[in-house]
Protein backbone atom coordinates (compact mmCIF):
# COMPACT_ATOMS: atom_id res chain seq x y z
CA UNK A 1 0.00 0.00 0.00
CA UNK A 2 0.84 3.53 -0.80
CA UNK A 3 3.02 5.61 2.12
CA UNK A 4 0.31 7.61 4.22
CA UNK A 5 2.30 10.35 6.41
CA UNK A 6 0.34 10.23 9.70
CA UNK A 7 0.38 13.88 10.23
CA UNK A 8 -1.58 15.14 6.90
CA UNK A 9 -4.99 15.24 6.30
CA UNK A 10 -6.29 13.92 2.62
CA UNK A 11 -9.33 14.39 -0.11
CA UNK A 12 -10.88 11.35 -1.74
CA UNK A 13 -9.53 13.15 -4.76
CA UNK A 14 -6.01 12.39 -3.45
CA UNK A 15 -4.33 15.48 -2.29
CA UNK A 16 -2.64 16.00 1.11
CA UNK A 17 -2.47 19.24 3.23
CA UNK A 18 -0.56 19.81 6.07
CA UNK A 19 -0.85 22.13 9.11
CA UNK A 20 1.91 24.82 9.03
CA UNK A 21 0.66 26.77 11.63
CA UNK A 22 -0.65 30.18 9.68
CA UNK A 23 -0.15 27.93 6.37
CA UNK A 24 -1.34 24.79 4.86
CA UNK A 25 0.61 23.42 2.72
CA UNK A 26 -0.80 21.17 -0.41
CA UNK A 27 0.23 18.06 -2.51
CA UNK A 28 -1.02 14.69 -3.92
CA UNK A 29 -0.35 11.93 -2.48
CA UNK A 30 2.08 8.74 -2.87
CA UNK A 31 -1.37 6.71 -4.03
CA UNK A 32 -2.03 9.48 -6.27
CA UNK A 33 1.24 9.73 -7.98
CA UNK A 34 1.76 5.54 -8.33
CA UNK A 35 -1.73 6.04 -10.73
CA UNK A 36 -0.48 8.30 -12.62
CA UNK A 37 3.04 7.25 -13.36
CA UNK A 38 5.37 9.49 -14.87
CA UNK A 39 4.00 13.32 -14.14
CA UNK A 40 4.89 15.34 -17.08
CA UNK A 41 3.02 18.65 -16.05
CA UNK A 42 1.73 21.05 -13.83
CA UNK A 43 -0.32 23.54 -14.08
CA UNK A 44 -0.54 25.59 -10.46
CA UNK A 45 -2.76 29.13 -10.28
CA UNK A 46 -0.71 32.00 -9.57
CA UNK A 47 0.18 33.53 -6.12
CA UNK A 48 -2.46 35.84 -4.63
CA UNK A 49 -5.51 33.44 -6.45
CA UNK A 50 -7.95 32.84 -4.33
CA UNK A 51 -9.27 28.90 -3.83
CA UNK A 52 -12.49 27.60 -3.24
CA UNK A 53 -12.29 24.00 -1.38
CA UNK A 54 -13.09 20.82 -3.41
CA UNK A 55 -12.87 23.24 -6.60
CA UNK A 56 -10.27 22.66 -9.67
CA UNK A 57 -7.27 24.78 -9.04
CA UNK A 58 -4.46 23.27 -11.76
CA UNK A 59 -4.38 19.81 -13.75
CA UNK A 60 -1.70 17.15 -13.22
CA UNK A 61 -0.38 15.39 -16.27
CA UNK A 62 1.23 12.54 -16.95
CA UNK A 63 2.61 10.69 -19.90
CA UNK A 64 -0.91 9.04 -20.33
CA UNK A 65 -3.32 11.36 -18.85
CA UNK A 66 -4.54 14.43 -17.73
CA UNK A 67 -6.20 14.46 -13.92
CA UNK A 68 -7.74 17.83 -12.16
CA UNK A 69 -6.45 18.93 -9.06
CA UNK A 70 -8.82 19.75 -6.24
CA UNK A 71 -8.39 22.11 -3.42
CA UNK A 72 -8.37 20.60 -0.20
CA UNK A 73 -9.56 24.08 1.55
CA UNK A 74 -10.26 27.75 0.89
CA UNK A 75 -7.36 30.40 0.64
CA UNK A 76 -5.05 32.28 -0.95
CA UNK A 77 -2.25 30.98 -2.76
CA UNK A 78 0.93 32.33 -0.98
CA UNK A 79 3.33 30.33 -3.43
CA UNK A 80 3.21 28.05 -5.78
CA UNK A 81 5.85 25.23 -6.12
CA UNK A 82 7.53 26.68 -9.13
CA UNK A 83 10.22 24.04 -9.34
CA UNK A 84 7.77 21.84 -10.71
CA UNK A 85 7.36 24.17 -14.32
CA UNK A 86 11.07 22.75 -14.93
CA UNK A 87 11.11 19.69 -13.21
CA UNK A 88 7.78 18.11 -12.65
CA UNK A 89 9.06 14.64 -12.05
CA UNK A 90 9.88 15.86 -8.72
CA UNK A 91 5.90 15.00 -8.29
CA UNK A 92 6.86 11.61 -8.42
CA UNK A 93 9.97 11.58 -6.54
CA UNK A 94 8.64 13.15 -3.54
CA UNK A 95 5.16 13.78 -3.47
CA UNK A 96 4.94 14.57 0.25
CA UNK A 97 8.50 16.24 0.18
CA UNK A 98 9.71 18.44 -2.68
CA UNK A 99 7.24 17.78 -4.72
CA UNK A 100 4.42 19.85 -2.98
CA UNK A 101 2.20 21.83 -5.21
CA UNK A 102 0.69 25.29 -3.16
CA UNK A 103 0.83 27.12 -0.23
CA UNK A 104 -2.40 28.10 0.72
CA UNK A 105 -3.15 31.23 3.51
CA UNK A 106 -6.54 29.30 4.71
CA UNK A 107 -9.95 31.46 5.39
CA UNK A 108 -12.15 28.95 6.44
CA UNK A 109 -10.50 27.93 9.40
CA UNK A 110 -13.05 24.46 10.07
CA UNK A 111 -12.22 22.92 6.87
CA UNK A 112 -8.78 21.40 7.39
CA UNK A 113 -10.05 19.70 10.52
CA UNK A 114 -13.26 18.13 8.66
CA UNK A 115 -10.89 16.46 6.08
CA UNK A 116 -10.26 12.65 6.25
CA UNK A 117 -7.10 11.81 8.32
CA UNK A 118 -4.36 9.22 7.43
CA UNK A 119 -6.42 6.83 9.15
CA UNK A 120 -9.57 7.71 7.61
CA UNK A 121 -7.56 7.89 4.06
CA UNK A 122 -6.10 4.35 4.32
CA UNK A 123 -9.51 2.69 4.82
CA UNK A 124 -10.79 4.84 2.31
CA UNK A 125 -7.38 3.72 -0.43
CA UNK A 126 -8.40 -0.20 0.49
CA UNK A 127 -11.79 0.61 -0.46
CA UNK A 128 -10.72 1.45 -3.32
CA UNK A 129 -8.37 -1.19 -3.58
CA UNK A 130 -11.37 -3.28 -3.31
CA UNK B 1 2.54 -12.49 -16.52
CA UNK B 2 0.04 -10.78 -18.30
CA UNK B 3 -0.99 -13.78 -21.12
CA UNK B 4 -4.49 -15.14 -19.48
CA UNK B 5 -7.00 -13.48 -22.00
CA UNK B 6 -5.48 -10.20 -23.12
CA UNK B 7 -4.91 -8.20 -19.87
CA UNK B 8 -2.09 -6.33 -20.45
CA UNK B 9 -0.06 -3.64 -18.67
CA UNK B 10 -0.06 -0.40 -19.72
CA UNK B 11 3.67 -0.18 -18.02
CA UNK B 12 5.94 -1.94 -15.58
CA UNK B 13 8.53 -0.06 -14.32
CA UNK B 14 7.31 3.40 -15.98
CA UNK B 15 6.55 4.86 -19.27
CA UNK B 16 9.54 6.74 -18.80
CA UNK B 17 11.80 4.30 -18.15
CA UNK B 18 10.47 1.78 -20.31
CA UNK B 19 10.73 4.44 -23.59
CA UNK B 20 14.27 4.77 -22.80
CA UNK B 21 15.12 1.05 -22.63
CA UNK B 22 13.84 0.64 -26.18
CA UNK B 23 15.71 3.61 -27.75
CA UNK B 24 19.17 2.43 -25.81
CA UNK B 25 19.12 -0.64 -25.13
CA UNK B 26 16.41 -3.25 -26.01
CA UNK B 27 12.59 -4.00 -24.69
CA UNK B 28 10.52 -6.75 -24.95
CA UNK B 29 6.34 -6.41 -25.81
CA UNK B 30 3.66 -8.69 -25.30
CA UNK B 31 1.22 -7.90 -28.55
CA UNK B 32 -0.54 -10.78 -28.56
CA UNK B 33 -4.01 -8.85 -28.67
CA UNK B 34 -2.43 -8.81 -32.52
CA UNK B 35 -4.61 -10.58 -35.40
CA UNK B 36 -2.98 -13.33 -37.35
CA UNK B 37 -4.91 -13.87 -40.67
CA UNK B 38 -3.42 -17.11 -42.62
CA UNK B 39 -4.16 -17.80 -46.33
CA UNK B 40 -2.82 -20.12 -48.44
CA UNK B 41 -2.79 -21.79 -52.10
CA UNK B 42 -1.47 -20.76 -55.40
CA UNK B 43 -4.25 -17.94 -55.40
CA UNK B 44 -3.40 -16.55 -51.57
CA UNK B 45 -1.08 -13.89 -53.02
CA UNK B 46 -3.14 -12.55 -55.31
CA UNK B 47 -6.12 -12.67 -53.25
CA UNK B 48 -4.51 -10.48 -50.68
CA UNK B 49 -3.17 -8.16 -53.34
CA UNK B 50 -6.89 -7.47 -54.28
CA UNK B 51 -7.84 -6.19 -50.94
CA UNK B 52 -5.11 -3.80 -49.97
CA UNK B 53 -2.88 -0.89 -51.58
CA UNK B 54 0.23 -2.03 -51.73
CA UNK B 55 2.07 -3.80 -53.70
CA UNK B 56 2.00 -7.67 -52.37
CA UNK B 57 1.91 -9.20 -56.02
CA UNK B 58 5.46 -8.17 -56.46
CA UNK B 59 6.51 -9.84 -52.93
CA UNK B 60 9.55 -12.38 -52.76
CA UNK B 61 9.34 -15.01 -50.56
CA UNK B 62 10.47 -14.05 -47.31
CA UNK B 63 9.69 -10.20 -47.29
CA UNK B 64 7.58 -8.16 -45.14
CA UNK B 65 4.97 -5.21 -46.49
CA UNK B 66 3.24 -2.61 -44.01
CA UNK B 67 -0.47 -1.97 -46.01
CA UNK B 68 -3.69 -0.10 -45.64
CA UNK B 69 -6.53 -2.24 -46.54
CA UNK B 70 -8.92 0.11 -47.86
CA UNK B 71 -12.30 0.56 -48.51
CA UNK B 72 -14.61 1.11 -51.49
CA UNK B 73 -14.53 4.41 -50.44
CA UNK B 74 -10.78 4.65 -50.44
CA UNK B 75 -10.80 5.11 -46.31
CA UNK B 76 -8.94 3.03 -44.48
CA UNK B 77 -10.68 -0.36 -42.81
CA UNK B 78 -7.75 -1.15 -41.15
CA UNK B 79 -3.18 -0.47 -41.78
CA UNK B 80 -1.62 -4.37 -41.51
CA UNK B 81 1.60 -5.96 -41.92
CA UNK B 82 1.67 -8.84 -45.30
CA UNK B 83 4.39 -11.68 -44.42
CA UNK B 84 4.96 -13.92 -47.34
CA UNK B 85 6.02 -16.70 -45.66
CA UNK B 86 6.48 -18.82 -48.49
CA UNK B 87 5.43 -19.78 -52.12
CA UNK B 88 1.95 -19.93 -51.30
CA UNK B 89 1.45 -18.99 -47.95
CA UNK B 90 0.33 -15.71 -46.89
CA UNK B 91 0.03 -14.11 -43.07
CA UNK B 92 -2.08 -11.09 -42.33
CA UNK B 93 -0.98 -8.95 -39.30
CA UNK B 94 -3.57 -6.98 -38.34
CA UNK B 95 -4.89 -5.23 -35.51
CA UNK B 96 -6.72 -6.15 -32.17
CA UNK B 97 -9.03 -3.39 -32.13
CA UNK B 98 -10.24 -4.89 -35.72
CA UNK B 99 -9.69 -8.34 -35.38
CA UNK B 100 -13.33 -9.30 -36.48
CA UNK B 101 -13.74 -6.60 -38.85
CA UNK B 102 -11.08 -7.82 -40.93
CA UNK B 103 -11.17 -11.67 -40.12
CA UNK B 104 -14.80 -11.37 -40.94
CA UNK B 105 -14.15 -9.53 -44.68
CA UNK B 106 -11.00 -11.79 -45.27
CA UNK B 107 -12.87 -15.09 -44.18
CA UNK B 108 -15.73 -14.08 -46.53
CA UNK B 109 -14.26 -12.81 -49.45
CA UNK B 110 -11.56 -15.99 -49.28
CA UNK B 111 -14.55 -18.33 -49.13
CA UNK B 112 -16.15 -16.69 -52.63
CA UNK B 113 -12.57 -16.93 -54.39
CA UNK B 114 -12.02 -20.56 -52.97
CA UNK B 115 -8.96 -19.36 -51.44
CA UNK B 116 -8.17 -21.48 -47.82
CA UNK B 117 -8.35 -18.92 -45.30
CA UNK B 118 -7.66 -19.52 -41.66
CA UNK B 119 -7.85 -17.09 -38.75
CA UNK B 120 -5.30 -18.47 -35.85
CA UNK B 121 -5.25 -15.24 -33.73
CA UNK B 122 -6.57 -17.43 -30.64
CA UNK B 123 -3.74 -19.82 -30.75
CA UNK B 124 -0.69 -17.70 -31.20
CA UNK B 125 1.70 -15.17 -29.27
CA UNK B 126 3.09 -12.35 -30.62
CA UNK B 127 6.04 -10.81 -28.93
CA UNK B 128 8.09 -7.72 -29.96
CA UNK B 129 11.64 -7.51 -29.38
CA UNK B 130 12.70 -3.96 -30.28
CA UNK B 131 16.04 -2.03 -29.97
CA UNK B 132 19.30 -1.37 -30.71
CA UNK B 133 20.43 -4.59 -28.71
CA UNK B 134 17.26 -6.72 -30.36
CA UNK B 135 19.39 -8.61 -32.57
CA UNK B 136 22.14 -9.13 -30.57
CA UNK B 137 19.32 -10.38 -27.67
CA UNK B 138 17.72 -12.97 -30.35
CA UNK B 139 20.96 -14.01 -31.47
CA UNK B 140 22.13 -15.33 -27.83
CA UNK B 141 18.84 -16.31 -27.09
CA UNK B 142 19.27 -18.92 -29.85
CA UNK B 143 17.70 -17.16 -32.52
CA UNK B 144 20.76 -16.58 -34.83
CA UNK B 145 19.24 -17.22 -38.04
CA UNK B 146 16.74 -14.70 -37.31
CA UNK B 147 18.64 -12.79 -35.79
CA UNK B 148 20.11 -12.53 -39.20
CA UNK B 149 17.04 -11.01 -41.06
CA UNK B 150 17.09 -8.20 -43.00
CA UNK B 151 14.74 -5.16 -42.24
CA UNK B 152 10.90 -5.98 -43.91
CA UNK B 153 12.10 -9.79 -43.96
CA UNK B 154 10.44 -12.98 -42.73
CA UNK B 155 11.31 -16.51 -42.17
CA UNK B 156 9.60 -19.61 -40.95
CA UNK B 157 11.87 -21.98 -38.00
CA UNK B 158 12.32 -22.85 -34.99
CA UNK B 159 13.26 -21.21 -31.41
CA UNK B 160 14.26 -23.21 -28.87
CA UNK B 161 12.46 -26.26 -30.67
CA UNK B 162 9.22 -23.88 -30.74
CA UNK B 163 7.85 -23.47 -34.07
CA UNK B 164 8.22 -19.72 -34.63
CA UNK B 165 7.61 -17.24 -37.41
CA UNK B 166 9.70 -13.94 -36.79
CA UNK B 167 10.34 -10.86 -39.10
CA UNK B 168 12.67 -7.68 -38.72
CA UNK B 169 9.66 -5.31 -38.11
CA UNK B 170 8.40 -3.19 -35.48
CA UNK B 171 6.06 -0.06 -34.26
CA UNK B 172 8.97 1.90 -32.31
CA UNK B 173 11.30 3.68 -34.52
CA UNK B 174 13.82 1.35 -33.89
CA UNK B 175 15.61 -2.27 -35.08
CA UNK B 176 14.19 -4.76 -34.31
CA UNK B 177 11.94 -8.09 -34.43
CA UNK B 178 8.28 -9.39 -34.29
CA UNK B 179 8.31 -13.22 -32.92
CA UNK B 180 5.07 -15.13 -33.50
CA UNK B 181 4.55 -18.14 -31.45
CA UNK B 182 1.79 -20.49 -30.16
CA UNK B 183 -0.12 -19.74 -26.83
CA UNK B 184 1.42 -22.87 -25.10
CA UNK B 185 4.91 -22.03 -25.83
CA UNK B 186 4.43 -18.13 -25.51
CA UNK B 187 5.44 -17.87 -21.77
CA UNK B 188 8.48 -19.99 -22.48
CA UNK B 189 9.90 -17.75 -25.03
CA UNK B 190 9.12 -14.58 -23.39
CA UNK B 191 11.07 -15.80 -20.12
CA UNK B 192 14.08 -16.93 -22.75
CA UNK B 193 14.26 -13.56 -24.47
CA UNK B 194 14.26 -11.73 -21.04
CA UNK B 195 17.16 -14.01 -19.93
CA UNK B 196 18.93 -13.33 -23.07
CA UNK B 197 18.79 -9.91 -22.94
CA UNK B 198 19.42 -9.65 -19.11
CA UNK B 199 23.11 -8.53 -20.14
CA UNK B 200 21.91 -6.15 -22.99
CA UNK B 201 19.75 -4.49 -20.29
CA UNK B 202 16.16 -5.53 -21.79
CA UNK B 203 13.29 -4.33 -19.89
CA UNK B 204 9.54 -5.63 -20.15
CA UNK B 205 7.50 -2.75 -21.74
CA UNK B 206 4.18 -1.91 -21.25
CA UNK B 207 1.60 -0.79 -23.83
CA UNK B 208 1.56 3.08 -22.53
CA UNK B 209 5.29 3.37 -23.81
CA UNK B 210 4.61 1.94 -27.18
CA UNK B 211 2.09 4.59 -27.92
CA UNK B 212 4.90 6.97 -27.32
CA UNK B 213 7.42 5.18 -29.21
CA UNK B 214 5.63 4.61 -31.83
CA UNK B 215 4.50 8.67 -31.68
CA UNK B 216 7.88 9.89 -32.43
CA UNK B 217 8.40 7.47 -34.94
CA UNK B 218 5.43 9.04 -36.76
CA UNK B 219 3.72 5.16 -37.32
CA UNK B 220 0.38 5.93 -37.33
CA UNK B 221 -2.16 4.39 -34.41
CA UNK B 222 -5.46 3.03 -36.40
CA UNK B 223 -8.49 4.44 -34.45
CA UNK B 224 -6.49 7.56 -33.47
CA UNK B 225 -4.52 9.24 -36.69
CA UNK B 226 -6.28 6.90 -39.62
CA UNK B 227 -9.88 5.25 -39.63
CA UNK B 228 -12.98 4.54 -41.65
CA UNK B 229 -13.12 8.48 -42.33
CA UNK B 230 -9.72 9.15 -43.18
CA UNK B 231 -7.65 8.36 -46.55
CA UNK B 232 -4.22 7.13 -46.49
CA UNK B 233 -3.19 10.12 -49.17
CA UNK B 234 -4.65 12.99 -45.73
CA UNK B 235 -2.72 10.48 -43.31
CA UNK B 236 0.48 10.30 -45.04
CA UNK B 237 0.37 7.27 -46.16
CA UNK B 238 0.43 8.02 -50.10
CA UNK B 239 3.60 5.47 -50.18
CA UNK B 240 1.96 2.31 -49.32
CA UNK B 241 -0.91 3.14 -52.14
CA UNK B 242 0.45 1.48 -55.69
CA UNK B 243 -1.86 2.33 -58.42
CA UNK B 244 -0.09 1.33 -61.02
CA UNK B 245 -0.45 -2.28 -60.35
CA UNK B 246 -3.59 -4.70 -60.10
CA UNK B 247 -6.67 -3.72 -58.96
CA UNK B 248 -7.89 -4.11 -55.65
CA UNK B 249 -10.57 -2.69 -53.74
CA UNK B 250 -10.94 0.96 -53.00
CA UNK B 251 -8.60 1.44 -56.27
CA UNK B 252 -10.91 3.72 -58.16
CA UNK B 253 -11.91 5.76 -55.57
CA UNK B 254 -8.44 6.20 -54.67
CA UNK B 255 -7.15 7.30 -57.90
CA UNK B 256 -10.01 9.94 -57.65
CA UNK B 257 -9.08 11.15 -54.63
CA UNK B 258 -4.93 11.55 -55.92
CA UNK B 259 -6.26 13.32 -58.63
CA UNK B 260 -8.77 15.37 -56.80
CA UNK B 261 -6.04 16.30 -54.28
CA UNK B 262 -6.63 16.49 -50.74
CA UNK B 263 -8.27 18.81 -48.29
CA UNK B 264 -6.39 18.21 -45.50
CA UNK B 265 -3.60 16.39 -44.13
CA UNK B 266 -2.07 14.89 -40.77
CA UNK B 267 1.11 16.82 -39.84
CA UNK B 268 3.20 17.20 -37.07
CA UNK B 269 2.24 19.30 -34.07
CA UNK B 270 5.10 20.55 -31.64
CA UNK B 271 3.30 22.61 -28.85
CA UNK B 272 5.50 26.06 -28.17
CA UNK B 273 3.58 26.63 -25.25
CA UNK B 274 2.79 24.88 -21.74
CA UNK B 275 0.63 22.20 -22.85
CA UNK B 276 0.53 18.94 -23.65
CA UNK B 277 -1.68 17.94 -27.36
CA UNK B 278 -4.33 15.00 -26.54
CA UNK B 279 -6.66 13.23 -29.02
CA UNK B 280 -9.63 14.48 -29.69
CA UNK B 281 -8.26 18.50 -28.70
CA UNK B 282 -9.45 21.29 -31.08
CA UNK B 283 -6.76 23.29 -33.37
CA UNK B 284 -7.09 26.14 -34.27
CA UNK B 285 -5.44 29.20 -36.65
CA UNK B 286 -3.69 32.30 -34.75
CA UNK B 287 -7.50 33.75 -34.99
CA UNK B 288 -8.68 30.97 -32.73
CA UNK B 289 -10.86 29.99 -35.47
CA UNK B 290 -11.26 26.20 -35.46
CA UNK B 291 -9.89 24.31 -38.37
CA UNK B 292 -8.49 20.48 -37.27
CA UNK B 293 -7.90 18.34 -34.25
CA UNK B 294 -5.57 16.56 -32.59
CA UNK B 295 -5.11 12.74 -33.05
CA UNK B 296 -2.27 11.66 -31.16
CA UNK B 297 -0.28 13.38 -28.89
CA UNK B 298 2.24 13.28 -25.62
CA UNK B 299 5.29 14.09 -24.29
CA UNK B 300 8.19 12.80 -25.72
CA UNK B 301 10.81 11.22 -23.64
CA UNK B 302 13.31 11.05 -26.08
CA UNK B 303 12.75 14.35 -27.48
CA UNK B 304 12.05 16.21 -24.26
CA UNK B 305 9.03 18.28 -25.42
CA UNK B 306 5.33 17.68 -25.91
CA UNK B 307 4.11 16.32 -29.88
CA UNK B 308 1.42 15.30 -31.40
CA UNK B 309 -0.43 14.87 -34.85
CA UNK B 310 -3.41 16.26 -36.46
CA UNK B 311 -5.65 17.21 -39.12
CA UNK B 312 -5.30 21.11 -40.17
CA UNK B 313 -6.21 22.40 -44.04
CA UNK B 314 -3.70 21.76 -46.56
CA UNK B 315 -3.39 25.27 -46.95
CA UNK B 316 -1.90 25.36 -43.09
CA UNK B 317 0.11 22.07 -42.95
CA UNK B 318 3.21 23.23 -44.30
CA UNK B 319 6.14 22.74 -41.65
CA UNK B 320 6.28 26.49 -39.59
CA UNK B 321 2.76 26.83 -39.67
CA UNK B 322 1.89 28.66 -36.33
CA UNK B 323 -1.09 26.76 -35.06
CA UNK B 324 -3.07 26.79 -31.30
CA UNK B 325 -4.33 23.66 -29.32
CA UNK B 326 -7.05 24.40 -27.28
CA UNK B 327 -6.75 23.32 -24.02
CA UNK B 328 -9.26 22.97 -21.81
CA UNK B 329 -10.79 26.15 -22.96
CA UNK B 330 -6.88 27.81 -23.48
CA UNK B 331 -5.76 28.21 -26.92
CA UNK B 332 -2.06 27.33 -26.55
CA UNK B 333 0.89 27.88 -29.07
CA UNK B 334 1.96 25.06 -31.80
CA UNK B 335 3.54 25.25 -34.89
CA UNK B 336 3.40 22.20 -38.23
CA UNK B 337 6.76 20.30 -37.60
CA UNK B 338 8.89 17.78 -39.84
CA UNK B 339 7.78 13.94 -38.87
CA UNK B 340 9.21 11.59 -38.20
CA UNK B 341 9.89 13.27 -34.92
CA UNK B 342 12.32 10.93 -34.08
CA UNK B 343 14.84 9.11 -36.69
CA UNK B 344 17.24 6.10 -35.42
CA UNK B 345 21.01 6.48 -36.59
CA UNK B 346 21.94 4.09 -39.09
Amino acid sequence: MAQVPADLRYTKDHEWARDEGEFIRVGVTAYAVEQLGDVTLIDLPPTGSDLQAQERFGDIESVKTVSELFAPVSGEVVEANTALEESPELVNEGPFEQGWLVLIKPSEPGEYGRLMDARAYEDYLASLEG
Amino acid sequence: MPFAGYQMPVQYEGIIAEHRAVRERVGLFDVSHMGELFLSGPDALGFVDSLVSNAVHAMPVGRALYTVCPNEQGTILDDLIIYRLGEEDVLVICNAGNLQKISTYFGAKAAAAGVPFEDRSPSLSLLALQGPAAAATLRDAGGAQFAELSSFHTLRGELLGVPTIAARTGYTGEDGFEICVPNESAVKIWRALLSAGEAHGIAPVGLGARDTLRLEARLSLYGNDIDETTNPYEAGLAWVVKLDGPSFVGKPALSRIKAEGVRRKLVGIEMRGRGIARHGYPLADEAGEEIGVVTSGCPSPTLKKNIGLGYVPKAMSKVGTPLRVLIRGKAIEAEVVKTPFYKRAK
